[in-house]
């Protein structure tokens, strides 16, 4: 990769209090731009974690993130907010907001405290609503929403923000198969258009089709950070879920599959290539 | 696509029926007899004009003035805590403001600067309370937490003011404190009713200007700091606008129950749940519902109902009617 990285993090440390075991320990990596970065690990890895420092909530306790080459808290509020979006996972809305009011606060990074969303922002709302066909979405109460739907309309959220870097905290973690991979087609084209998406996710068959990069992250520790080539052999993998896994190409498609039956398994497995 | 206003039929309605209540208010009432005086009465009777001018006018504005705060209040606090189920009386805000006014008449000075120093203090101290509390607590959702808490603080506040009746003077301090327990606006008059204006007007200008940012803050802590808030310190802002609102107005017409919470659910409902549409409509209607209650309550019978207990009892019954009917709002606790 010839661009400089997106962000670049050297022996970051955080745990959620000073005196407590810190989820993430002694991180140092690279997030290339314009390019889909996964954070693969098992349930409980810091994936959320990681993604929240990287968006400057959490601050971390040792060590810097440094974005596109200026420490975060050179962006200052607003300013960083217009550099990286967040796709949180399912939010919930306790008041009945409409898709495109949902959408319109997407444009808050650019409004000022005390000042309204125009016409342009509407645009911009409008826009997004087509280009993720949704727009018959736009006048649904956002809590009536599918899981699928949210999920777009969450990313078309981040669309809405216009920021180049955009974060999503597993984002197919609870879709059904074509959602699933509607959401990651979606995501690719986001970074083929130039943004850097960097998503996580505890499912390396999400991350195998799209990531141009991989972290494999386990109990705040970095295992391997790569391309997926590298990243995504069975004995990586193993080492990750802490798991014997077997690692098979079909196609294009990487499959991943326990070594041995598991006990409730009682159908044999698929013939391989 | 939704035309830039659009709501604006409904607000020009809700502004003239406003404007219209407050007008009709200023000749209802009980002199000469009910239901009031006749326009015709007041060129001739200069008795009539003082009533209206010196008594009637800082009433009635006074009584706009705290429906709409306590609804702009309400609706404030709401959002600010993603719960639909809270309002200033919820949360410990009325009752600690009215332990705050009862204390400083007993112990300090009843000019209203110190009642309204008081009940505002109490009044945040009240909030910070519940809010420690229900962060503290191990048991249910957020939303529940809250107003468990709420009731607890309230139930500590209630007893405090309990405390302070049996300790007051029966002649001369304790009907001004039971006068906090009912809500009621009979004191009202021009002195007392400029001095909760600074703060008041100055909290619902602010909190106006500040209604897209609201929808911003009612997102989730993540969310709303990913889209440019920071979160802890504007929700603190907006709170504090509130609470002193809410304290000063409190600390003038008493405790006036569910205007905060009932209102602000109207208002959703009738316009929309975001807060550009939602805050306006709930402070136009929170001052024609207190100001119509208020009108009952110096017309109705020979004495004078108090203010709170109308309140109550007509805001509690719709709140009840809205709930049964209310489509997507409040399923999940």
């Amino acid at each position: 990769m010839t661009t400089p990285p997106a962000f670049r993090v050297r022996d970051l440390t955080f745990g959620y209090r000073a005196e407590a075991q810190p989820v993430l320990a002694d991180l140092s990596f690279e997030i290339p731009s314009q390019a889909v970065t996964a954070i693969l690990g098992p349930n409980g890895a810091g994936k959320s974690t990681l993604l929240h420092l990287l968006l400057g909530w959490h601050r971390p306790q040792q060590g810097e993130i440094l974005l596109h080459g200026k420490p975060l808290s050179a962006y200052g509020r607003a300013g960083l907010s217009r550099e990286v979006g967040l796709v949180p996972q399912r939010e919930h809305v306790p008041f009945a907001f409409h898709v495109r009011e949902y959408l319109l606060l997407g444009r808050s990074p650019h409004l000022g405290m005390l000042s309204m969303p125009n016409q342009q922002d509407l645009a911009l709302v409008e826009a997004a609503l087509g280009r993720l066909g949704i727009a018959h979405l736009a006048n649904r109460e956002v809590a009536s929403l599918s899981g699928g739907e949210h999920q777009l309309v969450l990313i078309a959220r981040a669309l809405v923000q216009g920021a180049p870097v955009v974060l999503l905290d597993e984002p197919t973690a609870h879709l059904d198969l074509g959602n699933k991979y509607r959401i990651l087609d979606l995501l690719q084209s986001l970074a083929e258009e130039g943004r850097t998406v960097v998503f996580s996710t505890h499912d390396p068959q999400a991350a195998a089709p799209i990531a141009d990069h991989i972290l494999l992250l386990r109990s705040g520790q970095l295992l391997f950070t790569g391309d997926p080539t590298q990243a995504l052999t069975a004995e990586r993998l193993s080492a990750l879920y802490a798991t014997p896994l077997q690692v098979a190409q079909w196609g294009k498609h990487t499959v991943v599959l326990p070594v041995k039956p598991t006990p409730s398994d009682n159908t044999t497995a698929p013939q391989m290539e | 696509m939704a035309s830039q206003h659009p709501h604006r039929t409904k607000f020009i309605l809700l502004g003239l029926g406003a404007l219209g209540l407050l007008t009709l208010s200023a000749f209802v009432g009980r002199y000469p007899a009910a239901p009031g005086l006749s326009p015709a009465l007041l060129r001739t009777d200069p008795l009539a004009q003082r009533l209206v001018l010196d008594l009637r006018l800082p009433r009635l504005l006074a009584a706009f003035l705290t429906g709409a705060v306590l609804a702009v209040s309400g609706l404030t606090m709401q959002m600010v805590f993603r719960n639909p189920l809270v309002e200033p009386g919820f949360l410990g805000v009325s009752q600690g403001a009215a332990f705050g006014a009862a204390l400083a008449i007993l112990y300090f000075s009843t000019s209203p600067w110190a009642i309204q120093a008081s009940a505002a203090a109490f009044a945040m101290l009240g909030l910070a309370l519940t809010y420690v509390l229900a962060r503290k607590l191990r048991y249910g959702g957020w939303i529940l937490r809250m107003v468990l808490a709420g009731i607890a603080v309230s139930a500590l506040f209630s007893a405090g003011v309990g405390l302070l009746k049996y300790l007051a003077d029966p002649l001369t301090q304790l009907p001004e404190i039971v006068f906090w327990l009912l809500g009621g606006l009979w004191a009202t008059r021009w002195d007392n009713f400029l001095v909760i204006l600074p703060p008041t007007l100055t909290a619902l200008v602010l909190l106006f200007l500040a209604r897209w940012r609201l929808n911003l803050l009612s997102l989730s802590e993540e969310a709303a700091f990913s889209l440019g808030a920071a979160p802890g310190r504007e929700r603190l802002a907006l709170l504090t606008l509130s609470v002193v609102a809410t304290a000063a107005v409190v600390s003038l017409a008493g405790m006036v129950g569910w205007v905060g919470l009932m209102i602000p659910h109207l208002a959703r409902r009738l316009f929309s749940a975001d807060a550009r549409y939602a805050l306006p409509a709930s402070l136009l209607l929170g001052g024609t519902f207190t100001l119509l209650c208020d009108d009952i309550a110096r017309t109705l019978v020979n004495g004078e109902i108090p203010l709170g207990i109308l309140t109550s009892l007509l805001g509690a019954m719709a709140f009840v009617a809205l709930l049964a009917t209310t489509p997507t709002e409040n399923r999940s606790t």
